[in-house]
């Protein structure tokens, strides 16, 4: 077996077992920080301070009938899970976890990535439209509406920062950052790009497609089994991968306080600083409220376009100068 | 939309975002109010009202009842059974079965308040769940000996 494909395949594999542990650890993470929010203990049961709950839910979920209802179009029922998962991997494949790991370094990397995130769109427009129900095709409608609203600011934040160090190399971004991290000189495209993510992972207060008191749960209401957690592990991987992008552009990646073996140990910094980001993120969904659907749109087109077309302009003219 | 204006909107929108987050924040490093139920239980107030227990009476090692048989009239579920027989050389009857039916009792208190002796009183037991109906039909007396750990022997029917 040549040794190129012998470390892909091993490569696949770290990264499937990787999209599971990250949905088990953020599932974990979800659930003991909105307890102790809501002054809660939460998980308790299952392991010491309930860690092996989300085992038990995963077999649990494994174990269920994957129920196809009747008068939906059974081969796209069946395909939008997998097609909804699949291109939440990919974006792995390219993220620097450190100097030298990194399954596969493209100059496209950046590219790459916003280019599988946004197949999640179609997964949920297939998920939606397949199942034949109101709520899920309601769920679609919105969340399709959101996830391109949104792509538009937070493309144009990650292009003032493409502008500076013109290069949509991940590592290429992160050698730019020597001296001082992004969100120094660009605290607002980091927070356009923080909120449009929010929007773009369907999280709270942007949680309008899974909006549970007037959907059920959107467009996976008709989803069991596998189906679902399908859908869950997505999310969670999109969450992940959102952040990581976040930490690469403007938070210096695996960068920090070198420790032995820096080439390697990079990862420490790189998932402190992810996970960090995770956490305001689940922070943020336990505080704020559910948005209204025209209050979402409002927001984007009213307030994070304009931002982030002025801050790009002004980056531009800066880039020029200097 | 108010008269805050545009940027009004976002700087009072942003502040008062910031602010919710904070509260957020803290509550979570704030101690667990909750309790565990089953593995742990509350303090139950003195003032809890739940069904009727005879009263120890610590001097006398028994109970205050002398079988007058007011608590089952006053009670309007006819839930209590009052017994009691007059034994060789004592001048009063003496208490021999005083049973509670608490699937009928509707916590109500009467038979409390008309004990002439404030030989009943409220019990500050709450976990009586059960799968039969036969399990809340409580013994009384049988109860009090089990809460003191002995029988309450001649003591009982009071001097």
């Amino acid at each position: 077996m040549p040794p190129e494909l012998l470390r892909m395949i091993i490569a696949a594999v770290l990264v499937v077992a990787f999209v599971f542990l990250n949905a088990m650890i953020l599932g974990y993470m979800e659930r003991k920080v909105s307890a102790h929010i809501q002054r809660r203990p939460g998980l308790m049961e299952v392991g010491p301070h309930g860690v092996l709950q989300l085992i038990v839910d995963g077999l649990k979920l494994i174990g269920k009938q994957l129920v196809v209802p009747e008068g939906s179009n059974k081969f796209l029922f069946r395909l939008a899970p997998v097609l909804s998962f699949a291109p939440c991997v990919l974006p792995f494949v390219v993220l620097p976890f450190a100097r030298k790991l990194q399954i596969v370094s493209m100059d496209i990397s950046l590219i790459f990535i916003l280019a599988m995130t946004s197949i999640n769109v179609i997964a949920i427009l297939v998920a939606g439209w397949a199942s034949n129900n109101k709520y899920s095709l309601f769920g679609t409608f919105r969340s399709v509406a959101q996830a391109v609203s949104y792509e538009i600011p937070m493309l144009l934040s990650i292009l003032s920062i493409i502008l500076i160090t013109s290069t949509f190399s991940l590592q290429g971004i992160i050698a730019a950052q020597k001296y001082y991290w992004f969100i120094l000189i660009q605290p607002l495209a980091f927070i356009i790009y923080f909120i449009s993510g929010l929007a773009e992972t369907n999280r709270a207060p942007f949680d309008m497609p899974e909006a549970e008191s007037e959907l059920t749960a959107g467009f996976h209401t008709e989803y069991s089994g596998m189906g679902f957690s399908f859908f869950f592990l997505a999310e969670y991987a999109n969450m992940f991968t959102v952040c990581s992008i976040a930490t690469v552009l403007f938070l210096g990646g695996w960068k920090g306080i070198p420790l032995p073996l820096g080439d390697y140990t990079g990862i420490f910094w790189f998932m402190l600083k992810v996970y960090g980001l995770l956490f305001v993120m689940i922070w943020v969904r336990w505080t704020y409220p559910r948005v209204r659907f025209d209050q979402l749109m409002t927001f984007c087109w009213k307030y994070l376009i304009p931002f982030s077309l002025a801050n790009l302009l002004i980056t531009a003219v800066l880039v020029k100068l200097i | 939309m108010n008269n805050r204006g545009y940027f009004g909107e976002l700087w009072f929108g942003a502040k008062s975002l910031l602010i919710g987050l904070n509260v957020t924040i803290k509550e979570l490093f704030r101690p667990i109010v909750t309790v565990q139920y089953p593995r742990e239980e509350c303090e139950i107030t003195p003032n809890y009202r739940g069904h009727v227990e005879l009263v120890f009476n610590t001097e006398t090692g028994g109970c205050d009842c002398i079988v007058c048989g007011m608590c089952a009239k006053a009670c309007p579920s006819d839930c209590l059974v009052v017994k009691g027989e007059k034994k060789e050389g004592e001048k009063r009857k003496s208490l021999t079965l005083f049973s509670l039916d608490f699937t009928k009792c509707s916590l109500c208190g009467s038979c409390v308040e008309t004990c002439p002796k404030g030989a009943l009183d409220y019990s500050q037991d709450y976990n009586i769940a059960g799968f039969t109906r036969e399990e809340f039909h409580y013994d009384l007396i049988e109860r009090l000996e089990r809460r003191h750990q002995q029988p309450l022997a001649a003591a009982a029917g009071g001097n």
